[in-house]
């Protein structure tokens, strides 16, 4: 089983030179810390940063500079800051290449569903809708299963919806998937030690497996 | 031309109960803190329809009005730190409204803008979707959103000057400029107060002709939420 660590160092594989990135709160925000080698990807922090840049020393904290998940970072040189009708207006205008945001559910043709339990938690959406309306690529960083052990990758989502067929790749504790557009989940990776039979029985919904399926590398 | 009031005391004083007011800040970062607190101290402002990114925590920000009971209706888009909204809300004594973050952003924005209404793609296929009118805009659909019709917008900004020109500091910067446009009476609370020309027409982030009210605050508390750091 990979840890909330590994989920986020085999995201950040994706990463390309020169790309806008928004990461969500939870596991997402990890995958500044694995930023590969030799390329510069500029994060975008939705309440009105580009060019996010790590935590502060002890001591040097800026209570005017935080990050979407209410933190306190810093700026690097090339930053912007800017309002909050800006920033979602370079999210919805597709100049924000990546999403990575987690999950509670997705479903085998993309759909998303990560901000309402109903009767019991509800935070609110924050950006998460614009963010998946409108990203070109969208990738969620999720718990294969919930607690119960019951998949929460799924025919069609239960819970209410953030997102309707946005989802392109996911990557959990036991695998790396991508959603097809016609043939649901299609399994790309597993987890060291995690055998093909396995994510099958842990997986609702459409899942295609072709070919061999090789071990993620770390 | 005299937008200078005294304090927040003076700044709030004709706001009456039933109204709907803009709140600038995100988590509690770039809050009005001292109208906030202005307003705690006059209970019979209350039944206020509240347009504000977040909730505030139990014990600052807009979590003082709703601890004091003084907000019938939120108008947010993410509540997550304030079990204090969550308890009114899931009891029903609260009423809310979740609005995309975008969304709610650019309704203010609209407002100011003369612009009543807008598409967005975001929400497409929710539950916020319900009720709206949807169009397809080269084969993407998109739902219709208003601009805000707010009767007072209270806003905090970094430097501003007596004719109301205002600047605003890191990402205290937020939901300020947009509401700070929008409210049909505008009031914005200020660290540093200067007079017209100290500022460089180029740095300006809102113009003065927007803002109705301006004071010199005091007492910034500026708490922040999560205190991170690394080590050297």
């Amino acid at each position: 089983m990979l840890s909330k660590e590994q989920i986020a160092q085999r995201i950040a594989r994706e990463l390309k030179d020169g790309y806008y990135v928004n990461l969500g709160i939870g596991i997402p925000t990890l995958v500044a810390n694995y930023i590969p080698d030799g390329i510069n990807v500029v994060l975008q922090s939705e309440n009105g940063l580009l060019g996010m840049g790590p935590f502060p020393f002890e001591g040097e904290e800026d209570a005017d500079m935080i990050n979407a998940g209410k933190q306190t970072i810093t700026t690097l040189p090339g930053s912007a800051i800017f309002d909050s009708a800006m920033s979602f207006g370079m999210i919805r205008s597709g100049k924000v290449h990546l999403t990575i945001l987690g999950a509670m559910e997705v479903s085998d043709t993309g759909d998303i569903a990560n901000w309402k339990i109903p009767g019991m938690m509800v935070k609110g959406m924050g950006g998460a809708m614009d963010l998946v309306a409108s990203a070109k690529n969208i990738i969620v960083a999720m718990q294969h299963t919930n607690k119960k052990g019951e998949s929460k990758l799924l025919s069609s989502c239960t819970l209410p919806i953030t997102g309707l067929k946005c989802v392109k790749k996911i990557v959990t504790d036991i695998a790396v998937l991508e959603v097809t557009p016609d043939r649901g989940f299609k399994l790309l990776e597993r987890a060291p030690g995690i055998s093909v039979e396995e994510i099958l029985a842990k997986t609702a919904g459409r899942i295609v497996v072709e070919g061999e399926v090789p071990e993620i590398q770390f | 031309m005299n937008k200078v009031v005294k304090n927040a005391d003076e700044a709030i004083k004709d706001i009456k109960a039933g109204s709907t007011i803009m709140f600038g800040g995100f988590g509690l970062c770039g809050i009005p803190e001292n109208c906030i607190n202005a307003l705690t101290k006059k209970p019979e402002i209350n039944q206020i329809t509240a347009i504000s990114n977040n909730a505030g925590v139990d014990d600052f920000g807009l979590g003082l009005l709703l601890q004091t009971r003084q907000i019938k209706k939120m108008i947010s888009s993410y509540v997550g730190e304030n079990a204090e909204f969550e308890r009114q809300m899931l009891s029903g004594e609260l009423e809310v409204e979740l609005v995309p973050q975008g969304t709610l952003a650019t309704r203010c924005m609209m407002a100011g803008y003369g612009i009543p209404a807008f598409f967005t793609p975001a929400g497409v296929g929710t539950e916020v979707a319900e009720g709206k009118e949807t169009r397809n805009f080269g084969g993407k659909e998109y739902l219709m959103e208003m601009a805000f019709d707010a009767d007072y917008s209270i806003v905090k900004a970094w430097k501003g000057d007596t004719m109301g020109n205002l600047i605003f500091n890191g990402t205290a910067r937020n939901f300020n400029p947009m509401m700070a446009m929008a409210g049909k009476i505008s009031i914005v609370e200020v660290e540093e107060l200067v007079a017209p020309g100290e500022l460089n027409p180029n740095e300006i982030h809102v113009p003065g002709i927007y803002v109705h009210r301006i004071f010199k605050g005091e007492n910034y508390e500026k708490r922040i939420e999560q205190r991170t750091v690394r080590k050297h």
